[in-house]
């Protein structure tokens, strides 16, 4: 397994030792305030269990993929709201 | 969209300690047995993380004894459907799956019981499990500081498990009372593994206050946590910190069991001596028939994989041991339970469901789960009322009585995925 991956967020390459999820990814990078809720609050991780929802986001054009059950790939485009 | 096909005697949803445990026993019995679990690796939660690097004894044995055995394990997959009688559909980034089994357990674990106060929504408050989820999968807690309130034994091994990650643990604020607390470790000397896990983890917070009728009033902070105003016993604290890691014991997941129309009842799958579900051949074992923690969880595990393989004798030989931890569990749900000062913690504004932001306030007006949703959306988000539900029947006494499929919003291409487009892979 390589030692390290590459990916985007929000269009800044960033680079995770491999086995990263992709919100462990976000948080790293000081993204805390993962999405919007519905009327405008910023929100973060809750569950960290891929239960709650609170840490969606965009991967490779899919929306509402959650980050926390995700690991980073090379190359992965990664967008929050 | 692909469609991938498995066909096998024994299926089981989740591979935590519980259903590696019962998968096992199945193989090791002679039956051919498919694992399933939408984590990245096996482990559940309590091993979340160790596959490749185990932490502990006991997740290098079952891990070593799952890796010898024949063993299909499929990670990444979740299951959200039932497609037709004895077929679950599952799917993953790209693919759907359809698994065709003979007899079914269901191993889903459980999650964490989250409760509204003021500020709970705010980025970094999160979960006790879900702090050390995080944690466990890489993300840099040194030197941060953090408070873990809440209630249940999860709160301390959160707690050693943060600080031994270089974490500033300033608090573990623990709801129930110290009579309670007092109770549960008079009792402990008939459980002498666990007095000995307690005396390692007291030892390794030596020096972190643990304090018990002490719970969090509200989180503060703008657009971020700043700090936390505890409730500790009659006075009132505030502490600022980084990171508030909260969890109010754990809850059951039981949505795939209502799917598969399993008995639920006071929010855990009813079985039998055996495992077995009110249907036949549809076992469960672990948390979602009762919170019961690793042990427990083990135990039941073993038991559905041999009643699966039809060896009863060898499944009755593990009832004992099976009582004894069923006996601990039910001490720890007593002293955790929820004392009712906290059903007063979200005021008129504070958000209940935070999938569609509905307060408090406005569920008021409502007096069931069914006006409620009907009128407010509240559980109708994407986690489908998995946080909110557990807090709503706690603050109002509603249940959550049915759930509709699938139980985890899916993509349509899953959900429509034909078996023309498949290619099957029968094992
Ligand atoms: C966040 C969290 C952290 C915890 N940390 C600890 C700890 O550090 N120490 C400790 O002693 N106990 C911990 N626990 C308690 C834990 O419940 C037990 O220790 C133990 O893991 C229970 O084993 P289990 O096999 O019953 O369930 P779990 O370990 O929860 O395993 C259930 C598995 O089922 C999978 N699953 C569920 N639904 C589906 C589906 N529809 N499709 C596919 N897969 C599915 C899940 O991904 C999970 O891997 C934690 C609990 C939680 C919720
Ligand atoms: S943090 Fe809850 S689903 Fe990802």
């Amino acid at each position: 397994m390589r030692e390290v991956v590459t990916l985007t967020i929000n269009h800044t390459r960033v680079e995770v030792p491999a086995g990263t999820t992709v919100l462990v990814a976000l948080l790293a990078n000081g993204i805390m305030a993962v999405r919007r809720s519905v009327s405008g609050e910023p929100r973060g991780p809750l569950c960290g269990i891929g239960v709650c929802f609170e840490c969606r986001v965009t991967i490779n054009d899919r929306p509402h993929c959650q980050s926390c059950q995700v690991l980073c790939e090379d190359g992965m485009d990664v967008r929050t709201e | 969209m692909r469609l991938q096909r498995f066909a096998t005697e024994v299926l089981v949803i989740g591979a935590g300690p519980a259903g590696l445990a019962a998968g096992y026993t199945a193989v090791r019995s002679g039956r051919h047995a498919i694992l399933v679990d939408e984590n990245p690796a096996p482990g559940g939660q309590i091993w979340r993380g160790e596959w490749t690097t185990p932490r502990s004894s006991e997740a290098a044995l079952w891990f070593d004894k799952v890796r010898r055995a024949p063993l299909t394990i499929l990670t990444g997959i979740r299951v959200i459907a039932e497609v037709a009688e004895r077929t679950l559909l599952g799917e993953d980034q790209q693919t759907a799956y359809e698994f065709r089994y003979k007899t079914l357990i269901l191993a889903t674990g459980a999650r964490e019981r989250f409760l509204p106060f003021p500020g709970w929504t705010l980025p970094n408050v999160m979960g006790a499990g879900g702090l050390q989820a995080l944690v466990k999968m890489g993300f840099p807690i040194r030197g941060k500081r953090v408070v873990v309130a809440g209630t249940g034994p999860l709160l301390l091994a959160v707690a050693a498990y943060l600080r031994a990650h270089g974490a500033r643990v300033l608090m573990i604020a623990e709801q129930a009372p110290l009579s309670r607390l007092l109770w549960l470790g008079r009792g402990l000397w008939r459980f002498p593994t666990k007095a000995w896990q307690a005396l390692i983890l007291r030892g390794r917070l030596f020096d972190v206050p643990y304090r018990s009728s002490c719970w969090p009033l509200s989180a503060n902070g703008d657009g971020r946590l700043q700090s936390v105003t505890l409730q500790c016993g009659s006075r009132t604290r505030e502490i600022p910190c980084d990171y508030l890691a909260c969890g109010f014991h754990l809850v059951p997941n039981v949505e795939l069991a209502l799917l598969l129309r399993c008995e639920v009842r006071e929010g855990c799958v009813r079985v039998n001596e055996f495992q077995e579900t009110s249907r036949a051949n549809i076992f469960c074992a672990g948390e979602p028939t009762g919170i019961g923690g690793v042990d427990l969880a083990l135990v039941e595990g073993q038991i559905a994989g041999y009643a699966a393989a039809g060896r009863p004798e060898a499944a009755r030989a593990l009832f004992p041991q099976r009582d004894r931890w069923r006996r601990f569990a039910s001490r720890l749900n007593r002293t955790f339970a929820l004392r009712p000062e906290l059903k007063k913690l979200p005021d008129a504004q504070t958000i209940v469901c935070r999938c569609e932001d509905v307060p408090r306030g406005r569920l008021e007006e409502y007096r069931s789960w069914r006006e409620a949703k009907l009128h407010t959306r509240c559980g109708m988000g994407p986690c489908q009322g998995r946080i909110c539900g557990p807090a709503v029947e706690f603050l109002f006494g509603w249940t959550m009585e049915s759930i509709r499929p699938p139980i985890f919003p899916a993509r349509v291409e899953s959900l429509i995925a034909s078996p023309e487009q498949g290619e099957s892979v029968w094992r």
